[in-house]
């Protein structure tokens, strides 16, 4: 059962859609119901002993999982092919513009940064196409971006947050290191991305 | 000389890692990534001792019924490897990506190559085949479509208008073919793996991939059948 569902649990997460405690009782675990934690325990402790992923629950209402790489972070060139490398830089733009503008932004505010980057919503881009359908649909649906609609607000704007994957794979010590760089300047200038930076890992 | 299960490293979780989201890995690729991930993760690297890594870290997936495994390309003879599951019984890698129409699609392209004589099937013979599917038919301009995602997912290889099976997917279902096509599917003369593009003898009708013919008549004056000694009237690659 174990070797099934670490199999079930890699093939889900390949496609980075999060994966419900329903699919896994259903699919793998079925008549072995009263063994379920420990199972998934046993399958947790083989995918970080083997692949060096972690299991983790992003939300424990409607248990769903995703599975994290809890490998420090190398240099990019053989993470992944070089779409994949495309999309993730640009989700690290929006995800530090984010956490540098206080870990919320307007939707407005967002596509007026990506135009800096010539990067627009109407338009189709030679590199990530359709660039709203990405943003607003592939990066949640992952689990990268969160989207909430601000109430009591008319045309309706949305704000932009970290998603759960973000918070977990993502380190804001990091984002905070690369975007001081760039400006020249101390991480400490900042002093509450700093302070944040310091408390989360 | 048995090789003890050694410890896995972050060296050989991120190797495996790689792997598998490459789908395949060329040799050469796979041993500067070894070379990278134990780099990376500051685990001891000595240049020949891939095989020896690789072993570390199938000790570890036995379990879980899956192997990283060591193809040979039937175009170019060089090794590839992928990880590969051992359970599987049907195209199940596949299943969670594709359609069923798009499975039934590639299982029948399956059959024809495999019953080909040379290893090909055409387009023209593929796109009949979509008109007839079980599920629904599907036009010309899908199964169009469907089957250049089959060759950029490298389950299919195409060539001047013929498609064939990928190495991948000879690596991930050689024991598959094996065992469903056991009468028609051709074995190797040489290496004895699975062929599914080879040169047949015309009198014995032994079968013998591109690469392997090559290495064997390498300085032979006249090429000849290894089994019944005729001469070899393919053209020697």
């Amino acid at each position: 059962q174990v070797s099934e569902l670490v199999q079930f649990l890699l093939v889900k997460d390949q496609k980075k859609i999060p994966i419900k405690r329903a699919d896994m009782l259903k699919n793998v675990i079925r008549e072995y119901r009263d063994a379920y934690s420990e199972i998934v325990n046993k399958a947790g402790k083989t995918l970080q002993e083997v692949f060096g992923l972690q299991l983790v629950e992003i939300d424990s209402k409607r248990h769903t999982y995703i599975l994290i790489n809890n490998l420090p972070c190398a240099e990019g060139k053989y993470l992944c092919r070089d779409e994949e490398k495309e999309k993730m830089g640009l989700l690290l733009i929006i995800l530090s513009f984010i956490f540098m503008k206080g870990n919320s932004v307007k939707d407005s505010a967002l596509w007026e940064f990506l135009h800096l980057l010539r990067v627009y919503p109407g338009r189709q881009h030679q590199v990530f196409g359709d660039v709203r359908k990405l943003v607003t649909e592939e990066f949640v649906r992952q689990k990268y971006l969160e989207i909430t609609p601000i109430p009591l607000t008319d045309p309706q704007e949305f704000k932009y947050q970290w998603g759960p994957r973000a918070e977990k794979e993502i380190s804001k010590k990091d984002v905070l290191n690369a975007v001081a760089k760039i400006q020249g300047k101390d991480p400490t200038f900042w002093s509450s991305q700093y302070s944040e930076a310091e408390a989360t890992r | 000389n048995t090789v003890m299960a050694a410890q896995m490293t972050d060296a050989h979780r991120r190797f495996l890692q790689v792997l598998m989201s490459n789908g395949i890995t060329e040799g050469s690729e796979a041993r500067k990534l070894h070379q990278h991930c134990c780099e990376t993760d500051k685990v001891y690297y000595a240049h020949d001792k891939l095989d020896d890594f690789i072993s570390t870290i199938n000790s570890h997936l036995q379990p879980l019924f899956m192997q990283i495994r060591k193809g040979i390309s039937e175009d170019d003879g060089r090794a590839h490897y992928a990880v590969v599951n051992l359970a599987e019984t049907e195209v199940t890698k596949m299943a969670s990506d594709y359609t069923e129409m798009e499975l039934e699609l590639f299982r029948k392209t399956m059959d024809l190559i495999i019953l080909s004589e040379n290893g090909f099937a055409s387009s023209t013979d593929i796109l009949n085949l979509a008109d007839q599917l079980k599920t629904r038919k599907m036009k010309k301009k899908e199964a169009e479509q469907v089957l250049k995602v089959f060759v950029e997912d490298k389950w299919l290889s195409e060539k001047n208008g013929e498609y064939t099976l990928h190495t991948r997917c000879i690596i991930e279902m050689e024991q598959y073919i094996l065992s469903n096509y056991q009468d028609v599917a051709r074995k190797c003369n040489i290496c004895h793996s699975l062929a599914i593009q080879s040169q047949v003898c015309e009198s014995c009708g032994i079968g013998m991939h591109l690469p392997c013919v090559r290495k064997y008549f390498r300085g032979q004056a006249e090429p000849r059948c290894p089994k019944c000694n005729e001469f070899w009237y393919c053209d020697t690659p």
